[in-house]
């Protein structure tokens, strides 16, 4: 078994995240007493995230051993009724054990970076004890993405699935009893809901495709990967109809998680959770989830290019429409948010084509400069929460209090940035450089993949995300210029402080693979592609391809990436000319506000789909609920139902009928006879027991004769 | 018909007549008396059916011991007859009717039921002698150790008992 | 040699006698005596079977019977002379202080 050298760690991969969790469960408490306990819970907490880093190296190599052979290690039965027989095994493959590695390295970082986030972000807030708690979910969340993308089916899967939505709905409501700027509110906790309940739409149907998947899969009855791929072919020659629902179906979980149209509107409230959280779990992540989902079921989406079809717009649709909203915003982290969804939506665009090794490349390098902007935007954030407890402690001379309320996450309060944060300055530049698709940083060479491969397939597609690119690259230069440049709008702005090492130095590492990033697939190398090729096996399609897109460089086309280029430059030139020449003052509206007009104070208000949610299913909810509840509960069941129908019969039953009628003249007449009869028959047989032993040995007697007598005539 | 079987009605004559005897004896001295006699004609059949040892059984302990105490008792308590009472009317042409009833069951059950009964072989010769008699004792002291065993303490007990129950209190009755 | 038959016979007309016995006599003596009687016929019934089947295990139930029957007796009379003591009669129909 020297192939499988490894595999019999992967239930570490679960178990080292539960055992920091559990340590830091048991023994939070204590170390919360002592002056070190703070570092002691982050390092046992990054600690066990490490560990299953090192575990999915391992791993990793024992499939490279393989030659991409899948591993698998079962720990145990798990479901067995009747013909379904699921273990809960671990399935080890190029396209898990590089969701792995993603997962546990963005997450060991993270949680490096957090010990000294969360250290700060407790203070500001005044509730230290709950530093614990925040390792704990953190870890909690790492066991469940394991068992999300290592599990060998659908079930397991979906196990992971709900483990981290459920650690989504804790962290996004970390601060639950307040909002995003310390006020005692439930603002922080409705958001949680909010992404539950939103997740929870999706997850319906996810469910609805595993029942598909166990109920018309024919003999199957296995949620196991091979055996669904093994039977579905037969299913789509048949009955194709079948395979298109559950995709479609399957698309509305990925919608759910991945945060795309229609059920993206919870991730930017998820926004309420702490940075750290942010950046792992919705960016860099659990929010992959779906598109991981997608690219481990495309057997079955080969299967059927409509559902591919409708997958790739809901995609481009999305990337583009997030594109547009995120321009419009005033919060870094809102801003990051929207370019979030924008991005999960190139790669959806990019699984739904097809083009697997794009979507998953643009995946990986996503998780590095999506991490490294959303901590470094954290970085910021606290930055100006320094500053600003500086100045209310301190006093400035103002000799009044700071009454108002401060919003360290505003943009408009920022300005200037780059003197005093100069660290988070250059972090946050490589990031957006990544971002933005600019030569030769990470995202310049995994977004390109997707267009190139758009531009091949589906031209619709391509001018989607195309348009998208270039508004990512405009709110990007439009954040830099209003975050770093320019001057302090805000005191606060001005006596910002640089973060310390503890959270700049992950971030330096974020940087360098968003700068190196791109090499995992450069042109002509093709190593991820080599590498997944051995999982997911790509399907050529038969395009009818434009003469232009012909020219390849080893798989790089120069026109493509001249136009994305060209394009992102100039969304920055651009940028510049409106925010970067003539920086914005304090309490100046957005220069884009006025020659924008409607259309800007839509992408300010997110196009006013909350409020049509809220309109259309909310409020309409609240009515149905609220007839329910009045007209049909109160007044019709409570009132008329319950109380004249079923308690007035009852009166008139229990008064009339039963009292009178029945247990007066039957159950009591009945009582009477039997206690008159048990007299009469105790007043005659009396006399039998008379005492006289030979009237006894007559009855004895008379009872031999006649049992005998019953003998002989039976 | 067999000199057996005359024997046997003959013996069975006896035997109903004694039995009917005793039943119906005003004086219970000879109603005790009609019992000897009927308690030896048994005897005389468990002869006839090869089973000498519970004959002389039969003779010792019924006739002698058993029969004996009854008289002592009788004229210890000079309870020969009894004066007539009133009481339980209808008692005697119950049981006579009940009586008959008993014995017609029996005889249907002999006649119509005979398959059950079947005649018996006449006994081995062996069985009134020395060996018969070994092998009843060998049975008793070793498949029937233990009921043997039990019995010597219900007549130990049977003993104490009735010297208890008819001791004279010294002090009178309390 | 006589047909098992009759024996039964002749042991069901016994018990029968003695049944009767106790149903009509008053005297407690006699009421014993025909007890025996039945214990008697009994007897001659598992004698009669122990013959025909050749087997001795009814004889030596017999014994038993009849063991049990002496101490019956001795507790029997003893009882008797009790009562007579006490009351000053052995009428059966005279005691019947346990009706209900």
């Amino acid at each position: 078994m020297e192939t499988h050298g490894f595999a019999f760690l992967a239930p570490w991969l679960v178990f080292a995240p539960l055992a920091g969790l559990l340590l830091n469960i048991l023994l939070g408490g204590w170390f919360m007493k002592q002056p070190w306990g703070e570092r002691a819970i982050g390092a046992i907490a990054a600690t066990a995230s490490g560990a299953a880093f090192i575990v999915s190296v391992l791993l990793a190599y024992t499939v490279f051993a393989g030659h991409g052979e899948v591993a698998r290690w079962t720990l145990g039965q798990w479901i067995y009724i009747g013909d379904l027989k699921l273990d809960w095994t671990f399935r080890l493959d190029s396209l898990s054990t590089t969701m792995m590695l993603v997962v546990s390295g963005v997450g060991t970082l993270i949680h490096i970076y957090a010990i000294g986030y969360m250290h700060e972000d407790v203070r500001f807030k005044n509730d230290i004890p709950r530093y614990q708690r925040f390792f704990v979910f953190l870890n909690l969340f790492i066991a469940a993405m394991m068992i999300l993308v290592s599990g060998d089916s659908y079930m397991m899967l979906f196990v992971g699935w709900e483990g981290v939505g459920l650690c989504s709905f804790l962290l996004i409501g970390f601060w639950y009893d307040m909002d995003t700027l310390g006020r005692s509110s439930w603002a922080n906790s409705n958001a949680a809901k909010k992404a539950f309940i939103t997740n929870r739409i999706g997850d319906f149907g996810f469910l609805i495709a595993g029942f598909l998947m166990f109920w018309q899969l024919g003999s199957v009855h296995s949620f196991q990967f091979d055996q669904v791929f093994a039977a579905a072919p037969a299913i789509a020659e048949s009955n194709p109809v079948i395979i298109v629902l559950i995709t479609l179906f399957m698309l509305i979980g990925v919608a759910g998680k991945s945060a795309q149209i229609p059920l993206y509107v919870w991730l930017p409230d998820a926004m309420a959770g702490p940075t750290p959280v942010s950046a792992l779990i919705h960016a860099a992540t659990m929010v992959t989830a779906g598109v991981y989902l997608i690219t481990r079921s495309a057997p079955l989406y080969t299967l059927v290019p409509e559902a591919q079809y409708i997958v790739a717009m809901t995609g481009a649709v999305t990337a583009l429409f997030a594109a547009t909203i995120a321009v419009g915003q005033y919060d870094i982290k809102k801003v990051l948010a929207y370019s979030t969804i924008s991005q999960l939506g190139f790669m959806v665009a990019a699984v739904g084509m097809g083009a697997y090794v794009a979507g998953m490349f643009h995946l990986i390098t996503h998780a590095f400069f999506k991490a490294l902007l959303f901590l470094s935007a954290g970085s910021v954030i606290l930055g100006l929460e320094r500053g600003h407890h500086h100045l209310a402690h301190h006093g400035h001379g103002h000799g009044g209090h700071h009454e108002e309320v401060f919003d360290p996450g505003d943009m408009r309060n920022m300005g200037g940035l780059r003197k005093t944060m100069p660290v988070t300055f250059w972090l946050y530049m490589i990031g957006t450089l990544a971002l933005a698709g600019i030569f030769p940083f990470a995202g310049f060479w995994s977004k390109d993949e997707i267009l190139l491969d758009a531009a091949k397939l589906y031209p619709q597609v391509y001018a989607l995300l195309a348009i998208a690119a270039f508004f990512t690259a405009f709110y990007m230069g439009r954040q830099i210029w209003m975050v770093f440049f320019g001057e302090a709008r805000h005191e606060a702005a001005a006596h910002a402080v640089e973060s310390p090492a503890v959270m700049t130095v992950p971030l330096m590492v974020l940087a360098a693979l968003s700068m190196l990033g791109g090499a995992l697939n450069l042109p002509a190398v093709h190593t991820l592609g080599h590498w997944l090729e051995h999982t997911v096996k790509v399907v050529e399609h038969e395009a009818h391809v434009a003469p232009w897109l012909e020219l390849s460089w080893g798989g790089f086309n120069p026109y493509v990436a001249l136009i994305s280029t060209v394009a992102a430059l100039a969304a920055i030139f651009i940028s510049w000319w409106i925010y970067g020449r003539n920086p914005l003052k304090a309490g100046q509206p957005d220069p884009l506000k006025k020659p924008l007009g409607l259309a800007f104070t839509g992408m300010e208000n997110k196009w006013f789909v909350d409020e049509g949610y809220w309109f259309v299913i909310v409020d309409r909810y609240v009515d149905i609920s609220r007839f329910l509840a009045d007209k049909i509960d109160w007044e019709f069941w409570h009132d008329f139902v319950h109380d004249k129908v079923i308690a007035g019969t009852y009166n008139w039953l229990s008064h009339i009928a039963l009292n009178e009628v029945a247990d007066q003249k039957g159950i009591d007449a009945f009582a009477n006879f039997l206690g008159k009869a048990t007299q009469w028959l105790s007043g005659t047989t009396r006399k039998f027991q008379n005492g006289f032993v030979r009237s006894y040995a007559l009855s004895v007697f008379l009872g031999v004769v006649i049992i005998l007598g019953y003998l002989l005539l039976k | 018909m067999s000199i057996d079987l005359i024997l046997f009605l003959i013996l069975s004559a006896v035997a109903v007549a004694t039995a009917l005897g005793m039943l119906l004896s005003k004086n219970a001295v000879y109603s005790a008396l009609f019992l000897v006699l009927n308690f030896a004609t048994i005897a005389v059949f468990y002869l006839l059916l090869g089973a000498p040892f519970i004959a002389i059984s039969q003779v010792t302990v019924y006739a002698g011991a058993i029969m004996v105490l009854f008289l002592f008792v009788i004229m210890l308590l000079g309870a020969e007859t009894l004066a007539p009472s009133k009481v339980l009317r209808g008692q005697g042409l119950a049981a006579f009717i009940l009586a008959v009833v008993l014995v017609a069951e029996t005889v249907y059950l002999l006649l119509f039921r005979h398959a059950a009964v079947g005649a018996i072989a006449r006994p081995d010769a062996a069985l009134n002698e020395l060996p018969a008699l070994q092998k009843i004792g060998e049975a008793l002291f070793t498949s029937y150790l233990l009921p043997f065993e039990i019995t010597s303490i219900l007549l130990l007990v049977a003993m104490v008992g009735a010297i208890v129950l008819t001791k004279q209190e010294k002090g009178g009755q309390k | 040699m006589v047909d098992i038959s009759y024996y039964i016979l002749l042991s069901a007309v016994l018990f029968t006698i003695g049944a009767a016995g106790v149903l009509v006599r008053r005297n407690p003596l006699i009421i014993f005596m025909s007890v025996e009687l039945m214990l008697n016929a009994a007897n001659l019934a598992f004698v009669a079977f122990a013959s025909m089947h050749n087997s001795l295990d009814g004889q030596i139930f017999v014994f038993f019977v009849m063991t049990v029957a002496a101490a019956e007796v001795a507790v029997g009379l003893a009882l008797i002379v009790q009562i007579f003591k006490s009351r000053h009669s052995i009428n059966v129909d005279e005691m019947n202080s346990l009706k209900g």
